[in-house]
């Protein structure tokens, strides 16, 4: 699975947040990768499992609660589980940046705008105090701030939200990371705006050659910046494959869903469709497939057998037995 | 001006009409400013401030202007503004001024000096004491919230036992015993601490486990060291150690600050606790910053209002505890002046000489005023669910 082109490949994540009588499975065993150059989306709807897998990637995840349970995460052939702290920290903002879901309050209030770009660079790169506030100068003119030399001295609360937002992407760029982790960057934005912060994202990537990770519930944001999908739901990932694969041939009852529950121009004026029930508490999943009690293609061994990867060709796979039996005939 | 004679070249950027520029600092004083009191105790306390500086360098010295310890016994009990007996004084005892400012006392010592000397005894108690126990509150309360959910194993308590009892066992002259028993510890201290981050493929044989079971956790341990110590009645404590301790205004100022830092942690743990789980907290994580980082860069900043706050409020409180304990006689020893001993040497002398006590008694009453009201000010400015009270 692994060649010379990925950049990132998750194997087999587990991770569980641990209470004093339960044991919450948020991420129960996911495989992705991520290869050089590629824009991944990590779908799924809230509660999923999308944000755990991206903390854990950066060993992020809250201890004493919470606990890497198993798998691998081999980031240039180097297993990021076992680094020890300070290695990791060494990897953290310099080679895998994250931009966080809510630029209101992810960037400190008592620090210039200059201070938080720089910060990055201060803390990987040794650099002078001239070269660090040019370095900020240029990174705030790459994502498009205007008139950067004032903005360098302005405090986060003086910014707009879509200002803000691309102030996170500029920090996340100052070591020139290889990996981006976006966590659903736009959904505090407005629509314009998000459309901008994609198109940013979309050029940096092309430009600087780096790979993004893009977590997300927006299905329209995914069909503009994707290569790739991967479907997730309640900790597990359903259904993988490109985004054209995803949008015009979902395979699995879930994706399926999701796409039926898109506002369209052919829907115009009737219900919207809404995948009934609600995600499953990730203490206490349902045995077998978990979208099972939601699925409107359930068989009795849904309820037994935990569904395997069905390959549907060209790297297109979902995760349900039924449909790929069903759909056979179809694909022959 | 037309668009030719700027130019067209393409570095020109449209200017976006802003905001007036200004810095918090600025920000901060506008706020301020509108609130009169706070001002009259910053004026109070800058006045308080240049003479006590003054003060020190006017009573000090080998021939200083001003000097607290001349006895003029022909000369006692003079009121303020009084003129001295020219003929009855050698050249070096007339008071600088011409007259006694605030009239001497019963050894004819002139009360102005003293105040002076012992305003720079107040400033000080008040600054340093306050400066040990913020010190001390923001390192307890930092631990306390930022690290507060990690747990103390059995083995750390032991081990902080182990280390007391054989520090204890060298300084009573058991030494053999004493370092043996330190050497141990100090082994299995470096020992854990460079095998902490492997400990998860390591094997512990079963006895040890009782060792590595978590005893309490960091936050509970601090915080009811907090409960107990605002359980003492801590200006007795402050009387009992002063009088174990050879007088000395450094001991005075330990003393209080090693008793007055439960307040800061408090704050700074509450805080840090909501600081904590703040966006911005994960963010600079996520850009590889350490824990002391993280703390002290990016924490402490937005932490330090309220300690600012209780500082302020707390040298009021020191100063007042520093008088008390010089009125109470276990203070500063008495060659040197301070508003405390003034007021209890003017005492005895209440009815014939009244300005001896009210003198210092009101110098005490306004300094502790103007911070306290200083320190409103501060909080109603840095809190900003105060602002509109007004």
């Amino acid at each position: 699975m692994a060649n010379n082109n990925t950049l990132i490949s998750v194997q087999d994540l587990k991770v569980y947040f641990r209470t004093s009588h339960e044991c919450a499975r948020a991420v129960d065993g996911i495989s992705f990768e991520v290869r050089k150059e590629e824009t991944v989306c990590l779908v799924g709807e809230s509660g999923c499992g999308k944000t755990v897998s991206a903390l854990s990637i950066l060993g992020l995840i809250p201890t004493p609660s919470g606990e890497i349970a198993g798998g691998r995460i081999l980031f240039q052939d180097k297993n990021l589980l076992e680094l020890d702290e300070e290695d990791m920290q060494k990897v953290r903002g310099n080679r895998i940046a994250m931009v966080f879901q809510e630029p209101l309050t992810s960037l400190n209030p008592v620090f210039t705008i200059e201070d938080q770009i720089g910060e990055a660079i201060r803390i990987h790169k040794n650099v002078g105090a001239k070269e660090l506030r040019d370095r900020c100068f240029k990174l705030l003119k790459d994502v498009g701030i205007p008139s950067p030399v004032q903005r360098l001295k302005d405090y986060p609360h003086q910014l707009s939200g879509g200002q803000r937002q691309r102030v996170m992407i500029a920090m996340a760029l100052a070591c020139d990371p290889d990996l981006i982790i976006a966590d659903e960057p736009t959904t505090a934005l407005d629509v314009t705006v998000q459309a901008q912060i994609l198109r940013l994202l979309k050029s940096f990537q092309k430009t600087r050659s780096m790979s993004v990770l893009y977590i997300t519930h927006d299905l329209g944001v995914v069909a503009n910046i994707a290569d790739r999908v991967y479907v997730m739901y309640s900790g597990i990932i359903t259904e993988q494959g490109n985004t054209a694969q995803i949008f015009h041939d979902a395979r699995h009852p879930y994706t399926q869903g999701l796409l039926a529950s898109l506002p369209s121009r052919s829907k115009r004026g009737k219900r919207l469709y809404s995948i009934p029930g609600t995600v499953p508490n990730p203490a206490y999943k349902p045995a077998g497939c978990p979208f099972h009690p939601r699925c409107p293609h359930a068989i009795p061994t849904c309820a037994k057998e935990y569904p395997q990867m069905c390959d549907f060709g060209q790297g297109h796979l979902a995760r349900c037995p039924v449909l790929f039996e069903g759909g056979d005939d179809t694909n022959k | 001006m037309n668009i030719e004679e700027k130019g067209f070249n393409q570095d020109f950027q449209f200017e976006a009409p802003m905001a007036p520029k200004r810095t918090r600092l600025q920000e901060f004083w506008l706020l301020f400013r509108q609130n009169r009191l706070a001002i009259l105790g910053l004026f109070i306390f800058i006045l308080f401030f240049c003479c006590a500086i003054m003060g020190l360098f006017m009573t000090s010295g080998p021939d200083p202007l001003f000097d607290p310890a001349m006895i003029r016994l022909q000369e006692k009990l003079r009121p303020p503004l009084a003129k001295p007996n020219l003929y009855s004084l050698r050249h070096e005892e007339i008071p600088c001024l011409g007259f006694y400012l605030m009239g001497t006392d019963d050894l004819g010592r002139d009360v102005f000096a003293r105040m002076l000397q012992g305003a720079w005894v107040s400033l000080t108690v008040g600054f340093v004491a306050v400066g040990i126990s913020v010190l001390i509150g923001i390192f307890m309360g930092g631990v306390a919230g930022y690290f507060g959910q990690h747990h103390i194993r059995v083995d750390h308590i032991l081990m902080t036992i182990l280390l007391i009892a054989g520090a204890g066992l060298v300084m009573a002259n058991s030494i053999r015993f004493g370092a043996v028993l330190l050497c141990l510890t100090l082994t299995y201290i470096f020992y854990s601490f460079f095998t902490q981050n492997r400990s998860r493929e390591k094997y512990v044989p079963s006895w040890a486990k009782v060792f590595r079971k978590n005893a309490v956790s960091m936050d509970t341990l601090i915080m009811r060291i907090v409960d107990i110590m605002l359980c003492f009645p801590s200006f007795f404590l402050i009387l009992t150690v002063v009088a174990l301790l050879p007088a000395s205004i450094y001991n005075i100022m330990i003393v209080i600050g090693l008793t007055s830092w439960m307040g800061t942690t408090r704050f700074v743990r509450a805080e840090f606790l909501s600081l904590r789980e703040q966006d911005f907290v994960a963010a600079v994580k996520t850009l590889g910053a350490g824990n002391f980082r993280i703390i002290f860069r990016h924490m402490m900043p937005n932490a330090i209002a309220p300690v600012l706050v209780s500082a302020t409020i707390g040298i009021a409180t020191a100063i007042l505890t520093e008088a008390g304990l010089s009125f109470l006689g276990f203070g500063v020893p008495p060659p040197h002046a301070t508003w405390g001993n003034i007021l209890s040497d003017g005492k005895n002398f209440i009815f014939d000489a009244p300005w001896l006590t009210f003198i210092p008694g009101i110098a005490i009453l306004i300094v502790v005023l103007s911070f306290n009201l200083f320190g409103e000010g501060l909080r109603d400015v840095l809190n900003p669910k105060l602002r509109e009270r007004h």
